[in-house]
């Protein structure tokens, strides 16, 4: 086709010419990379916010790490001179609230005790109903489902009085399954949401070929869907247990005296000052607090994008 | 011939739109049928409501005399092979396999024959504990295949199984297809949109419409002699040449476009006779039935014309000219060198060809 062109394009001089012109000066290979100015600007810009970011963690990091003296020295950027775990220990175990001097520890484990049921609950709900949702277009179906996303838009503030009065009717309020049952409710309309999404993404043929092999409802969620559900149950476990850990408000109005979780408890103890505000104490709780969430974070980071990416690609 | 599915006044609609329309279909034991129609005709619908994947709106399905309308799928006695192979993606092959009878509960032994029978035909024994994510497109089809095979039942549906795979593939897997069906001797219902693999395949060809079934007959009579427009311009790759002109009936029907006169001396007319006075009419003429050069001579009807386009197809070769003032291709061996404004002499033979009606499109 080229030598075509060029014969017509010219004698064969020309044609000889135009070749060395493009072997000597035209561009070959892989394309240079160059750090242009630009792109030295963003790198710089991006470091600098990490930096910003980071600020506060390394002044709670090495605050807890100080006794009371040298943190009133007020140098809150310096490194610890005489380093000690002692803020963390008290955190843990002897901070007070009020008149009860106990640490964090009953908190941390009244979280677990709300976290673990809440999250296993409302994953297998909400998978089940994302099941039924994509592939058995039972009647209603649709109008079931936009109920339930509209749900996720309704402010938490709105329904807790109601919900309140209903949980004390049923003699559940301020008790661990009352706790419970109200982190399931309030996950089912993101976790339906993405459960429903994922499944249907999955090619319908997979169902259909359940079907014709005599799988029902329940066979064909337990051996065929679920096992498939893997990298979205992932994503789901990460978005229920940072979501519960963290939460506050219903910690606060419903699980009660006895139960109350890791965030109130640490709450109580930054707020509650005999005398000097123990800093140290405050910084090591805080970070204690956060540990499990952040935690959660980095390990399954790498699961974390897998699943979204899993769920993106099809099969 | 034994009736194997027989399908009665079936109708489906989803909402206002309707699918399938009043569709009557008998389909012999150890028949190979395909359906075959341009996308969104129905004929996966229609699959589908044998399968029992879709409820109908009315009428009725018999499978092997027993009537399964209200049937779940797996009590109808069929396999059915997906184009997107749908096997279980956590599943081994073998696993992939024994999932149906697993399900049913049936005996180790009764499992591990069975399996091995299909992997044996499907010659899939090396694959049998891999993931399907390690197998190549047509190694997933054929334990697709398999995964029919191995529950042993009367009738095998088909939802356009090779589409999605690659050229030699797929006329690879074509002829294993039509392997299996000699051996087993099942009935097959076999769903495409590829002409090429209905007439390979089928005993019978259904070629579908709008939900409506245009001709049920073998690819012979399809291919030389279509119903209508619709299935003359669907089957045949270069498509059938569409001359529109007027039908002059009598005791010598001829068929006059443009002052070209073609004597259709020898068309066998649908109903025996030619129709009386003139009509508005389509002559539908094969490109590969048409003769160049001298070969052109020996036919009874032959022109002159200039080619506009010439296509090499390898195989053979397709070019452009004009007849009557309208467009038409004709297919010759690939030796046969032809230039853009060449005059060349063409001739076919019209009983060969076909006649339409110009208002119904049916043929006459």
């Amino acid at each position: 086709m080229t030598t075509d062109n060029y014969a017509i394009a010219g004698t064969p001089t020309a044609k000889a010419a135009l070749k060395s012109d493009a072997e000597t000066q035209g561009p070959r290979g892989p394309k240079p990379k160059r750090l242009s100015p630009g792109r030295i600007g963003v790198y710089a810009f991006l470091v600098i916010a990490a930096l910003f970011f980071l600020v506060p963690l390394y002044v709670m990091i090495v605050t807890s790490l100080k006794d009371m003296p040298e943190v009133r020295e007020g140098h809150i950027f310096n490194l610890p001179l005489r380093p000690t775990i002692d803020p963390w220990i008290s955190a843990w175990t002897s901070a007070c609230t009020g008149r009860n001097c106990t640490g964090l520890s009953p908190g941390f484990l009244n979280s677990v005790k709300i976290t673990i049921p809440s999250v296993i609950i409302s994953i297998i709900v909400a998978s089940i109903n994302g099941y039924a949702l994509s592939f058995w277009r039972y009647r209603g179906a649709e109008f079931f489902f936009n109920l339930l996303v509209f749900g996720a838009f309704v402010p938490y503030q709105v329904v807790i009085y109601p919900l309140i009065i209903g949980m004390r009717y049923m003699h559940l309020f301020a008790t661990l399954p009352g706790i419970i049952i109200v982190h399931t409710i309030f996950g089912m309309p993101i976790l339906t949401l993405l459960f429903r999404n994922f499944y249907a993404g999955l090619p319908i043929e997979i169902f259909k070929a359940s079907r014709i092999d005599g799988a029902g409802f329940w066979q064909t969620y337990f051996r065929v869907m679920l096992p498939m559900s893997v990298p979205i149950t992932v994503v789901a476990v990460i978005l229920q247990v940072t979501g519960i850990w963290n939460d506050f408000l219903f910690g606060l109005v419903f699980a009660g005296p006895t139960n109350i979780p890791m965030t109130l408890q640490l709450n109580n103890i930054v707020n509650t000052t005999t005398g000097t505000v123990a800093y140290d104490v405050n910084m090591a709780a805080t970070i204690l607090t956060a540990a499990v969430p952040l935690v959660i974070y980095f390990v399954s980071g790498k699961w974390f994008v897998r699943g979204i990416a899993a769920g993106a690609v099809k099969g | 011939m034994q009736t194997s599915v027989s399908i009665k006044d079936l109708s489906l609609a989803f909402g206002s739109v309707r699918v399938i329309e009043q569709l009557n279909l008998e389909i012999g034991q150890g028949e190979f049928l395909v359906l075959l129609g341009p996308s969104g005709c129905g004929k996966s619908t229609l699959l589908n409501c044998i399968a029992g994947l879709l409820d109908v709106s009315d009428g009725q399905i018999f499978i092997s005399g027993k009537n399964v309308t209200w049937e779940e799928p797996k009590d109808r006695g069929i396999g059915m092979v997906f184009q997107s192979y749908a096997l279980y993606p956590q599943m081994t092959v073998e696993k992939n396999l024994s999932f149906g009878l697993r399900v049913a509960g049936f005996k180790k032994e009764e499992i591990a024959e069975r399996v091995a029978r299909a992997s044996e035909i499907l010659q899939i024994g090396p694959l049998l504990q891999r993931k399907p994510a390690n197998l190549s497109g047509g190694q997933r089809q054929r334990v697709a295949i398999g995964r029919a095979l191995v529950r042993d039942v009367d009738v095998f549906l088909f939802d356009e199984p090779l589409s999605n795979l690659d050229a030699k593939l797929r006329s690879e897997l074509r002829v294993e297809i039509k392997r299996l069906h000699q051996r087993l001797k099942n009935t097959m219902i076999y769903v495409t949109h590829d002409q090429i693999e209905a007439m390979t395949l089928a005993d019978r060809i259904a070629i579908m419409r709008d939900g409506v079934i245009q001709q049920l007959a073998d690819p012979h009579t399809i291919y030389n002699k279509p119903v209508n427009l619709f299935v003359a311009g669907f089957i045949g790759s270069p498509s059938m040449n569409f001359i529109h002109g007027d039908l002059e009936g009598g005791a010598e029907p001829t068929f006059v476009s443009n002052g070209v006169r073609v004597p259709m001396k020898g068309y066998a007319f649908d109903n025996g006779v030619p129709p009386s006075g003139t009509t508005k009419g389509v002559l539908g003429i094969r490109p590969e039935h048409v003769a160049i050069h001298d070969d052109a001579a020996r036919m009874p009807f032959t022109f002159d014309g200039e080619i506009d386009i010439v296509e090499p197809m390898g195989s053979d070769t397709v070019a452009w000219i004009k007849l009557a003032g309208q467009s038409f291709t004709f297919r010759c061996e690939s030796e046969v060198v032809l230039q853009v404004g060449q005059r060349i002499r063409l001739g076919f033979d019209p009983a060969r060809g076909s006649l339409f009606s110009a208002d119904t499109g049916d043929r006459l």
